[in-house]
């Protein structure tokens, strides 16, 4: 079985950075697979079986989002750049732009696991958590 | 660089990861509303107010027959707790010492979390913040003079939510003495009174500093609103030759959506 979603040696990562991978690695292929319904769509002409994919592909949409939410929650600069470019009417490379550069460690050299760069410490919600 | 101004600190890398670590571990338990409300965003520094989706009328500033309306909003509020840290102890930190002293950034840690509760449960007037207690049209009931009261005052409370159409999981957010009297407690038969009101609620019992007495609150959602422009971080004052003065911030909003949501209960 294979481990690809990892770059690093997964022993080496915390088991943080293993589920932010494999969530990274869901993205993704919630992502292909939207991409792949958009195509069956685009060529199929039984009406039933349009129905059904556009149903499925609706179910990828949910997918990526959820995914997508859970990886900005772990990420608040991620976050923070997304909130500047998603959801906004103009531009969307000035947002890109305006957001990178407004984002919280921005000028410092990136991202840091340091803490010079980065700013919040991440709390955020903490419904669900055990206390 | 951004406001906080991080990188003009005396500080060095693993100073920085030392106090956003403990920054963390002593806010993390404290900060009760957020085990219990609606959390939205962080929205960034920038984010000023939060849309309430009204309006209220204004004289029109010019010809008749022009109506003028103007929005209202709900501004976001800044907290913010100052400490100052040895630069002889972070230095220390950087030898590989395991023992700093950080004990005036625990303090501040309380402060801020307990001022975050304290807006979001009893309301910050002049914040135009109503809290969740306040707010209430349920009236406030006696949680108990001992700990074997409270399951009857929580399922009263929870009862009367009930009745008003709110749907639970139900929450409790308790004050420290009232959380110490219901962990301490084993009812007849020796079960855990904390176990009991969790099974009258169907969620979570809180441990709240600066609540006064208790709060039930459903858990469904969309009642009770907290708004994050900047979330918690640790930000840079000055620095002299003995020590770096810091501080915690945020910013946020919070406003509550369903009054009858909750149901306050008095110590």
């Amino acid at each position: 079985m294979g481990f690809d979603q990892y770059h690093e040696p997964p022993e080496e990562l915390s088991a943080e950075t293993r589920t932010f991978a494999r969530l990274c690695a869901s993205l993704t292929e919630e992502a292909e697979a939207i991409g792949w319904y958009e195509q069956r769509l685009a060529v199929e002409g039984d009406a039933d079986a349009r129905a059904i994919m556009r149903d499925a592909q609706g179910e990828e949409f949910k997918h990526f989002a959820m995914d997508l939410e859970f990886l900005l929650r772990r990420s608040p600069r991620w976050q923070e750049i997304c909130a500047g470019v998603l959801f906004q009417d103009g531009d969307i490379v000035e947002h890109g732009e305006a957001a990178e550069a407004g984002s919280a460690d921005a000028g410092d050299g990136g991202e840091s696991e340091s803490g010079t760069a980065a700013s919040s410490l991440g709390i955020g919600s903490l419904r669900g958590e055990d206390r | 660089m951004n406001h906080l101004l991080r990188h003009l600190a005396p500080i060095s890398d693993s100073g920085w990861e030392l106090l956003d670590g403990e920054a963390r571990e002593r806010l993390l338990p404290p900060l009760a509303a957020r085990r219990l409300v609606d959390f939205a965003g962080p929205h960034g520094w920038q984010h000023s107010a939060t849309n309430l989706g009204r309006v209220e009328a204004v004289d029109s500033p010019a010809a008749d027959g022009v109506a003028a309306a103007q929005r209202r909003v709900l501004p976001l509020v800044e907290l913010r707790a100052e400490f100052s840290v040895s630069r002889a102890e972070l230095a220390d930190n950087d030898r590989g010492a395991l023992d700093a002293d950080l004990e005036r950034l625990d303090e501040a840690a309380q402060r801020i979390a307990i001022a975050e509760n304290v807006a979001v449960f009893h309301g910050w007037a002049k914040a135009g913040i109503a809290g969740i207690a306040e707010a209430s049209p349920v009236e406030a009931q006696a949680l108990g003079a001992s700990a074997e009261d409270y399951p009857r005052s929580v399922a009263r409370a929870v009862e009367a939510l009930r009745e008003v159409g709110v749907e639970g999981p139900y929450g409790l957010a308790l004050g420290p003495d009232e959380y110490t009297r219901v962990i301490e407690t084993a009812e007849h038969g020796g079960y855990p009174l904390f176990d009991h009101l969790e099974k009258i609620l169907g969620g979570p019992i809180v441990w709240a500093p600066g609540v006064k007495g208790a709060v039930v609150l459903s858990l469904r959602g969309g009642d009770f609103l907290f708004e994050s422009g900047q979330d918690l971080a640790i930000g840079y004052s000055h620095h002299d030759a003995d020590a770096v003065h810091l501080y915690l911030e945020e910013s946020f909003s919070f406003r509550v959506a369903t009054p009858e949501a909750a149901a306050p209960l008095s110590s």
